[in-house]
């Protein structure tokens, strides 16, 4: 019985501490902060905002709150100003994770706007 | 050929005014489909660019352009060019002038009549467009153009502008700076013209600068034959 009841412990205990490491890729969220819906909302549904955003913005030049821009200006790591430059950056940290291969930064800049120009006027 | 299809326009556009019915007062379904009040077919974007002011070997125009949108300044068939300039020469006098040419936004652009995924647009305030979420590189505007005001990007790119997206794959041409317009500003080129042969301003408003200066003097459209109605027109030529 002894035996029994260590042994579910030992699995229950191996199972949460898995849990704990992995389930969650670990994000450099940069500054982070909410400022359009909740954390679960948004994992869910950021590229369909974002598709929306795009086509008001391009066809129409409503250049909304909701742009990518704005979204890497808060979660642009604050070590190198990205959202795609490392494994842990914003984006790349789960969309590796889960496998989806995203295509916006073979366009867009995966940079702070700030910092980009700070960039460009240095040069 | 733009006779016939400026016909069939003008009757999808009756068509389409028979549509504009009010969803509330004071609020047309034009309206609620085109959203930014800034641009619902009140305001027309263009250039008079003065061809005698423009001087020859002056390259600010390009070079504004390219730091702007982050060309990498090549000439090459492959390099992407939104503007460039050109020396043109009248082989029975003589003269010669210097001008830019870039995309002319034209009111009926071939390239959006060509476009298979409708990737090439025309904004309501005149701007001609690619949309590069839809562009799959075909290159048919690129042909289409009588301007060669088109380029295609041959090879992946990196450190774009956050305000100006380019990649490979897409076709690409003058915006009219259409990032810096949308917050009130004007075209880099116009900027950066040292001798002020670039004005940039609203053709639809009769107060604004452009459209007294072309009531007042001779200005031209480059291929008027063609019936575009270009937003670009040039004086002095």
């Amino acid at each position: 019985m002894k035996i029994l009841v260590s042994l579910l412990l030992s699995l229950c205990l191996s199972v949460t501490s898995w849990a704990g490491e992995s389930a969650v890729p670990k994000l450099d969220m940069g500054k982070g902060g909410q400022c359009v819906k909740d954390t679960q909302w948004m994992r869910k549904n950021h590229m369909h905002m974002l598709k929306h955003q795009r086509d008001e913005t391009v066809r129409k030049g409503i250049r909304g709150e909701n742009s990518l821009k704005n979204c890497i200006e808060c979660h642009a790591s604050l070590k190198d100003d990205s959202v795609i430059a490392r494994e842990d950056s914003f984006c790349v940290g789960c969309h590796r994770y889960e496998a989806v291969k995203i295509d916006c930064f073979e366009c867009h800049s995966g940079k702070r706007k700030s910092a980009w120009l700070q960039q460009r006027n240095a040069k | 050929m733009s006779d016939i299809n400026l016909q069939r326009r003008n009757f999808l556009k009756t068509a389409a005014g028979a549509a504009m019915v009010s969803v509330a007062p004071g609020m047309l379904l034009f309206d609620v489909a085109h959203g930014n009040p800034n641009a619902v077919g009140k305001v027309r974007w263009g250039m008079l660019i003065d061809a005698e002011s423009c001087k020859p070997g002056c390259n600010d125009c390009v070079s504004a352009c390219n730091k702007e949108n982050g060309l990498s300044g090549g000439t090459a068939p492959t390099d992407s060019q939104w503007i460039r300039k050109i020396e043109i020469k009248d082989v029975s006098t003589g003269r010669e002038v210097s001008l830019p040419m870039m995309c002319q936004h034209c009111e009926h652009p071939p390239c959006v009549d060509v476009c298979p995924t409708g990737a090439s647009f025309k904004r309501v305030d005149g701007i001609v467009l690619v949309d590069k979420h839809r562009c799959i590189g075909c290159r048919y505007c690129m042909m289409a153009c009588p301007y060669k005001a088109r380029s295609f990007v041959h090879e992946p790119l990196s450190d774009q502008n956050p305000d100006v997206p380019r990649g490979k794959g897409t076709v690409e041409s003058c915006t009219l700076c259409v990032h810096r317009i949308d917050q009130g500003g004007q075209p880099a080129c116009a900027e950066a013209c040292t001798n002020k042969a670039i004005l940039f301003g609203d053709l639809n408003d009769p107060n604004s600068e452009i459209s007294k200066k072309i009531h007042e003097v001779a200005s031209i459209q480059l291929r008027a034959d063609l019936g575009l109605n270009t937003g670009i027109r040039f004086q002095g030529l």
